[in-house]
């Protein structure tokens, strides 16, 4: 049987990504979120998932506001690296698992999901940055097969923070009725709290994010019942993301342990990160 | 236990000054965000640079949202229902970054806007 054994939440800054371009990841300014990702791609190396489902959202790269999905999940072999308006980053395509995939479609839709279900996915900065802080990429690829899972962040009516969290616990029933004996790592991304337009461009609101990071280990719940509005008054208007972290901590069980957590905060955007590991 | 359907988010309200990119907004951005969302391919980066009147053109920009591509006034496009991600890639092709943008929604020199952050080398 299949299993999911770790939860990440994890900001997916896109000026992480440029700076791990240009090898930037010893330098003063960013060596302290880098050097934070050393013990967890350890971890995830020793506990060896098959499948990351990765729970992003996409910034303009491959979807538009002519059909724009609730949630849309990936059901391919393969995920192109998208061009976010720079060109395309050189990093390996991301491999797709289609028999997971299909399975976990199915089961979300007959779960009550009404997914968008993409056979062509191309992946951005909100997936690509959280891949390569958690994985190595070698000479062959990827160490893991993934599961892109898109949401819909930008143009309100979002989804609600506890629908979320309940697709994490579909996503949960989902893996726990694949018959193959597999484990699976699911990685909720964004925020933490961010300002990107306006006269508060740039505002970052630590102490709010501390308090996202303590209630995402011990009482998630909490957070499902917040509204959009109150959600973006702790967090900016972009902070909105941090609805991702509660698929994954949905698809958890209550008594997943704290491994890593990490925060920076150096330029306009809370950098969050925490692990947790399932007891087995 | 039904919800009503401003549960979430009050209609029109602002968020720290700032609009909330929703369905009215996107509807009135349509035809900037449909341009923006056309410079994510190389094509349409080097179509916008070699005549940009004639891009803007071909997604039938209206007069009043011209001037503000061609005075680079984001603030007036996020009001005209742009959105920020989509502004990003225009801002790219314009060099005007990011953070350059958000320096000037603030009122603030680049340069001022930098020496608020707390570790400003992270550009």
């Amino acid at each position: 049987m299949a299993r999911i054994v770790a939860g990440i939440g994890t900001s997916h800054v896109p000026s992480i990504g440029g700076a791990y371009d240009r090898g930037q990841t010893d330098t003063p300014a960013w060596k302290p979120l880098f050097d934070a990702y050393v013990p967890v791609r350890q971890w995830l190396k020793a506990l060896q998932p098959d499948i990351c489902i990765m729970v992003y959202n996409d910034h303009g790269a491959d979807f538009f506001f002519d059909r724009y999905p609730t949630f849309a999940v990936g059901c391919a072999d393969h995920y192109a690296i998208a061009d976010e308006g720079f060109g395309t980053r050189a990093l390996p395509t991301i491999r797709g698992d289609v028999a997971f995939s299909q399975h976990l479609c199915q089961s979300l839709v007959y779960d009550e999901f009404d997914l968008t279900i993409c056979q062509k996915m191309a992946v951005e900065h909100g997936f690509l940055v959280p891949m390569h802080l958690c994985f190595d990429p070698s000479d062959t690829g990827w160490p893991v097969a993934s599961v892109p899972i898109a949401v819909n962040v930008l143009q309100h009516p979002l989804p609600t923070a506890r629908r979320c969290w309940r697709l994490g616990q579909a996503i949960r029933r989902a893996v726990d009725s694949y018959p193959a004996d597999i484990k699976i790592a699911i990685i909720g991304t964004g925020g933490m709290s961010h300002q990107l337009t306006g006269p508060h461009f740039g505002q970052m609101q630590a102490d709010n994010d501390q308090d996202f990071l303590d209630r995402i280990e011990r009482d998630p719940e909490s957070l499902t019942h917040i509204t959009h509005q109150e959600m973006m008054n702790r967090f900016g208007v972009e902070g909105i993301e941090l609805i991702m972290w509660l698929v994954m901590r949905g698809a958890l069980s209550p008594t997943a342990r704290k491994i890593h957590r990490h925060y920076y905060a150096p330029m306009t955007t809370g950098m969050g990160m925490i692990t947790l590991e399932e007891r087995q | 236990m039904h919800q009503t359907s401003h549960a979430q988010l009050e209609p029109r309200t602002r968020i720290g000054g700032s609009l909330v990119f929703d369905l009215q907004l996107s509807w009135r951005g349509l035809r900037i965000n449909t341009m923006c969302h056309e410079l994510s391919t190389a094509q349409g980066r080097e179509s916008f640079k070699s005549d940009e009147e004639a891009f803007m053109q071909r997604f039938a920009l209206t007069e009043p949202e011209r001037v503000l591509v061609r005075t680079r006034d984001f603030s007036g496009l996020l009001e005209a229902g742009g959105n920020i991600y989509y502004l990003i890639k225009l801002g790219a092709v314009t060099g005007h970054g990011l953070y350059r943008m958000g320096a000037s929604m603030r009122g603030e020199t680049y340069e001022a806007f930098l020496a608020t952050r707390n570790v400003p080398q992270s550009v």
